[in-house]
């Protein structure tokens, strides 16, 4: 069970969070001329990391805004929070 | 320390028996010889495959006896079984609804009813029938949708009524007034459960049997290729040559996928089980129901076996949430009040490979001699004989198993998905 640092509502347990998946998928530019190889990337393909994962969550049953969170998928250490549009903290920074 | 790989013991297996029973217990049991032999990796090999679970196991057995490929190892990080294989709650049945998947967890429920004799290994099969219960009148359309389109497919498959349920599970809660009304099941009377160690160890004794080499403790650390072609694979036991590399690690797929430079559309979550004290026969069948998040069995131990969905987040540690349990004994006693008063004695979590379709991947990829075989998620203990059978022709003939294609990786290109969440979300 996570203790979640929602960056409105401050420490609250995971059942009141929903979980939004990978974070910071951009999508593509031109869909028109996007190759059926690109949109599979785009909607499907996931980076699914053994180590830090940039996801995002929502503040279900608080405030209910989303956020992006770093978090260690093998240890499970929430390693910080961070608003949508923020670039991630750490050497994860400019990740996009 | 090196050893030579002991060739005198290849094809010596010692068939098990009532009579090899009787010999050995006259020797107070302490002559049995080793299931398997642990032989140190060779340098090169034809066929590699990663990951010692049953699938991996089970297509080393079918590539060394339908195949005569024999120059076979299967390298484990860890020990056999340790992975999905052994942390499942074994509910095997093949009631999915489209053809394709149909055609694939049918032929691997056909391999199981032959398994035990197969293998010489007893895998306690127990087809003792799963139900599916309808709570609602959606339940009961879409069920009634399921079962005839099931049977369509030729494999056997009934609509209970609720009176019906209550004779086959005395112990179930049928009143109007309960929380999680009944309003009727489905049943496949061919399903039931299996003993998952006894699955791993079977395949692991009969491939090993035909001269596959089975190395535990030997983790994949990298795949090497050269000009599109794979090479081998490093190891924490060194460099192993192959011509072709089958990787079959489940929720490893997407670490592994990343060791060649490939992307997966799969998705790490923990999924979790438990089981209670042993208890006198009380639940004949495996009960299942999606819309209330929980499912049943009872061990041959006298053990209730509990399962449930996949925590939401992605995740490798091998464990998860504590309200996904609340959440499943809630759901459960409502069904059998019964149940309230017992308590649990143990919980795990494994790492399933959850695809977007709920069905799994079995395919070449853009390295030539390169194939993974994941994405099973929560529901591929029932296909562990079949997934075994059509990858190991996937991957000796170069080519997919027609059983397997529709499986391949390029669905997501193409956008023919095989949808199966209403065949695998909660009920595995
Ligand atoms: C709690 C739970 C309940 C389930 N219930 C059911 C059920 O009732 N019915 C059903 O049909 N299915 C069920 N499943 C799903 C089922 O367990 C799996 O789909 C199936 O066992 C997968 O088998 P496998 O051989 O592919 O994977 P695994 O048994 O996980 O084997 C993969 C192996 O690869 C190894 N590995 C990983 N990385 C490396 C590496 N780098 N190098 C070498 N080896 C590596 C791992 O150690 C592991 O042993 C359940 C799963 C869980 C977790
Ligand atoms: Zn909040």
């Amino acid at each position: 069970m996570f203790l979640i640092q929602c960056p409105w509502c401050g420490p609250r347990d995971e059942t009141e969070f929903g979980y939004g998946g990978e974070a910071h998928i951009a999508r593509p530019a031109g869909p028109e001329t996007l190759s059926d190889a690109d949109w599979a990337d785009y909607v499907f393909m996931r980076k699914n990391p053994k180590g830090v994962h940039l996801e995002r969550w929502v503040h279900r049953h608080g405030c209910r805004r989303w956020f992006n969170m770093a978090r260690d998928t093998y240890t499970h250490q929430v390693l910080g929070v961070y608003q949508m549009g923020e670039p991630p903290p750490g050497p994860e920074g400019g990740d996009g | 320390m090196y050893s030579l790989p002991s060739f005198a013991t290849l094809g010596a297996m010692h068939k098990y028996s009532i009579f090899s029973l009787a010999r050995n217990a006259m020797g107070y049991h302490e002559d049995w010889t080793e299931a398997w032999r642990s032989p140190a990796p060779q340098p090169s090999y034809d066929v590699v495959i990663v990951g010692g679970g049953g699938h991996g196991l089970a297509t080393a057995y079918y590539l060394a006896k339908e195949h005569g490929v024999t120059k076979v190892a299967v390298l484990e990080k860890g020990w056999l079984g340790g992975g999905n294989t052994g942390r499942n709650t074994t509910i095997i049945r093949s009631n999915y609804l489209w053809d394709e998947s149909a055609a694939l967890y049918e032929k691997s429920l056909q391999l199981y009813e032959g398994l035990s004799r197969d293998l010489n290994y007893n895998i306690m099969l127990s087809q003792r029938g799963v139900l599916n219960l309808a709570h609602t009148e959606h339940d009961l359309k879409e069920m009634s949708r399921r079962v005839h389109a099931i049977r369509l497919n030729g494999i056997d498959s009934d609509i209970l009524s609720p009176a019906q349920v209550k004779a086959a599970v005395p112990i179930i809660d049928i009143s109007p007034d309960a929380r999680y009304p009944v309003l009727g099941a489905s049943l496949q009377k061919r399903g039931g459960v299996a003993r998952h160690d006894a699955v791993a160890w079977g395949f692991a004794r009969a491939a090993d049997s035909r001269g596959v080499d089975i190395i535990q403790n030997c983790e994949v650390t990298g795949i090497r290729r050269q000009g599109g072609r794979v090479e081998g694979v490093d190891t924490t036991r060194g460099f192993i040559a192959a011509k072709k590399v089958g990787v079959v690690v489940a929720g490893h797929a997407s670490v592994l996928a990343d060791m060649a430079g490939l992307r997966l559309p799969i998705e790490s979550h923990p999924l979790q089980a438990l089981v209670s004290e042993p208890i006198k026969p009380v639940i004949h069948t495996v009960v299942m129901s999606n819309t209330v998040h929980v499912y049943v069995s009872q061990s041959d131990k006298g053990e209730l076996v509990i399962g449930a969905g996949i925590d939401a987040y992605t995740s490798y540690a091998q464990r998860g949430s504590f309200h996904i349990i609340e959440g499943q004994m809630g759901a459960l006693i409502e069904l059998f009040p019964i149940f309230s008063r017992l308590r649990m004695l143990r919980q795990w979590g494994g790492i399933v490979d959850v695809c977007p379709d709920a069905s799994p991947i079995i395919s070449k990829t853009p390295v030539e001699g390169l194939y993974f075989n994941c994405g099973w998620g929560t529901g591929g203990f029932k296909a562990t004989p079949g997934s075994g059978w059509v990858f190991a022709h996937t991957v000796a003939n170069d080519a997919p198993h027609p059983i397997a294609a529709p499986f391949a990786l390029d669905r997501f290109t193409t956008g023919a998905l095989i949808d199966e969440h209403g065949a695998a979300a909660v009920a595995h």
